[in-house]
């Protein structure tokens, strides 16, 4: 395994920015997500415009996987509405599963791209899809 | 000086013969399970191939033999621990069916209404939850006794909260994730003082420190093989006869009985009342071999020897500013488990770091969220030693910590 194929300047900068992690005024919706093994435990927030995801955030704490997954997926999610929210959670979870591999297809999943590599650490899959699982808790 | 030479004794670990992540494999997981040596892999293969049969059913060869071979198994377990008796000496799966045994047999039987049942809030899940069952279906207390802030339980705490409403304690030797060795002779005294009866979680201290379970006057001691170099699927609960004997049966069903009529049942005598169905012979087997080969090298040299590992870590651990210690200084209170945190980052990162430096740790929250809840803290690393880590392990772990925040693009 290869350390830098993990954590990626991309996936550094996600961690440590914290521009996503912040709490919103009135959210219309709030789900927790929750990796009972390893502590990972972050609050998904959701300003709705009838089915446009207008604003999104999150709190909580966890790894450098799963903060920066959350983040990466709340820059992607921000102005799509639900349904194309969760093509990109099907997306993403298909990636991380390795049933997605075309490149042109990935690309729509911008900066989470970069997770892709974590399919190959089973111990850490889970820290890396927990928010989308989150997302799809929170809208479905 | 130690009677043993832990670079010698390694080379009994087949499992040491391999690299990870190209560099050689630093096992500091033991806490979680412990590695085999040949002495106990060649054991169970010998019964395999040679004595395998259901044991206590058959009068045919095999069948005799395996139950030699079980009972011998049991034999040594009671050496090990000192108890009166094989009659005090239940096989079970692990610590936690020991818990769940106790709990359901004892507790449902002889806990009442409003009685309080004492543990201490560092305790394992499986500490925990069996004792939340009893409380909640008899209507009774279930207390905590809290912890300092080098992780130990002040007498005064022990004072106000064993009392004569309280009817069981139930009380880790040593935690596994401070590493604290808890006063258990203490809170014993007390406990019998005041008419309750302690179950001791021998699972983090029985294959580091001598246990005698007769000079501590414990009334249950529970502990798993898996965690001294037995296989997984093997444990022990100690109970003291007299207790044993009033309590009913928990599993029910072939070899645990005496007469089976249509519509009732009488049991069999200890040990065997508390062991229905077919038992894990080989993992007994294996438990006798591990106990053969921790006795070969000696309990007090072990305790010994792990101090001086962790006062060797902790020495160099306590010079990094970023690394913080949970659990005693006073290394007379604590055995060979380490947990710590590295500022600013996830302890999961931490671990799949060492990991690629070839050292396995532990994260998370260690099967004890109510300790994590009141240290304030989400998850630790935990580093924890057995005889068969030396000084150059230790070293490599230090040298992984110190490249652990560069990865997460932190200065140092």
């Amino acid at each position: 395994m290869d350390l830098n194929s993990i954590y990626t300047q991309l996936i550094m900068e996600h961690n440590k920015s914290g521009h996503n992690k912040r709490a919103l005024c009135n959210p219309d919706v709030c789900e927790r997500g929750h990796n009972p093994s390893c502590g990972d435990d972050i609050t998904l927030e959701l300003k709705l415009n009838g089915n446009i995801i207008e604003d999104a955030s999150f709190e909580g704490v966890g790894c450098a996987i799963s903060q920066a997954s959350t983040s990466m997926m709340i820059d992607l999610i921000k102005g799509k509405t639900v349904d194309e929210a969760l093509e990109m959670v099907e997306k993403f979870l298909g990636m991380i599963k390795k049933e997605i591999t075309d490149e042109k297809e990935l690309e729509k999943l911008g900066d989470s791209i970069v997770l892709q590599n974590i399919s190959n650490m089973p111990a850490r899959v889970k820290c890396a899809v927990l928010s989308w699982h989150t997302l799809k808790e929170a809208v479905s | 000086m130690l009677n043993f030479d832990p670079e010698k004794l390694k080379k009994d670990f087949p499992i040491f013969n391999q690299e990870i992540n190209g560099r050689p494999l630093i096992y500091l997981d033991n806490g979680a399970t412990t590695q085999k040596p040949n002495q106990v892999i060649n054991e169970i293969r010998r019964y395999n191939e040679t004595s395998h049969g259901n044991p206590h059913r058959g009068a045919h060869q095999l069948s005799i033999r395996a139950t030699e071979e079980y009972d011998n198994a049991k034999e040594k377990v009671k050496s090990f621990i000192n108890a009166k008796s094989i009659e005090e000496i239940i096989f079970t799966r692990n610590t936690t069916e020991s818990l769940n045994l106790i709990a359901y047999s004892y507790g449902m039987e002889f806990i009442k209404e409003n009685d309080e049942i004492v543990i201490a809030i560092s305790e394992h899940h499986s500490n925990i939850i069996p004792w939340q069952k009893v409380a909640k279906d008899k209507n009774a207390i279930l207390k905590y006794m809290y912890l300092d802030e080098e992780g130990r339980i002040p007498i005064d705490e022990i004072e106000s909260k064993i009392t004569s409403k309280t009817k069981l304690v139930s009380i880790a030797h040593m935690s596994n994730v401070l590493g604290t060795i808890h006063p258990i002779r203490e809170i014993i005294e007390r406990a019998h003082e005041l008419g309750a009866v302690v179950v001791v979680d021998g699972a983090q201290s029985t294959p580091h420190i001598k246990v005698d379970v007769q000079d501590l006057n414990a009334d249950f001691y529970v502990f798993s093989g898996h965690k001294m170099l037995a296989p997984m699927g093997i444990g022990v609960l100690y109970g003291k006869k007299e207790l044993l004997e009033n309590m009913p049966p928990f599993l029910t069903g072939g070899d645990m009985i005496e007469y089976v009529y249509e519509q009732d049942a009488t049991f069999a005598p200890l040990p065997f009342k508390f062991e229905a169905g077919t038992q894990n012979v080989e993992g007994a087997i294996g438990l006798g071999a591990a106990i053969d080969y921790l006795q070969s090298v000696g309990l007090n040299e072990i305790e010994k020897y792990e101090k001086f590992l962790v006062e060797y870590a902790l020495n160099k651990i306590l010079d990094i500013p970023y690394v913080n210690i949970q659990g005693p200084k006073d290394l007379s209170m604590r055995g060979g488990i380490i947990s710590f945190t590295i500022d600013d980052v996830h302890p999961h990162d931490i671990s799949t770091i060492l990991d690629s430096y070839g050292v396995a740790v532990r994260a998370g929250h260690h099967c004890a969220q109510p300790l994590m809840r009141y240290l304030e803290l989400p998850a630790t690393a935990r580093a924890s030693f057995y005889l068969y880590n030396t000084k150059e392990d230790i070293d490599q772990f230090i040298e992984g910590i110190k490249n652990v925040r560069k990865w997460l693009g932190y200065g140092s």
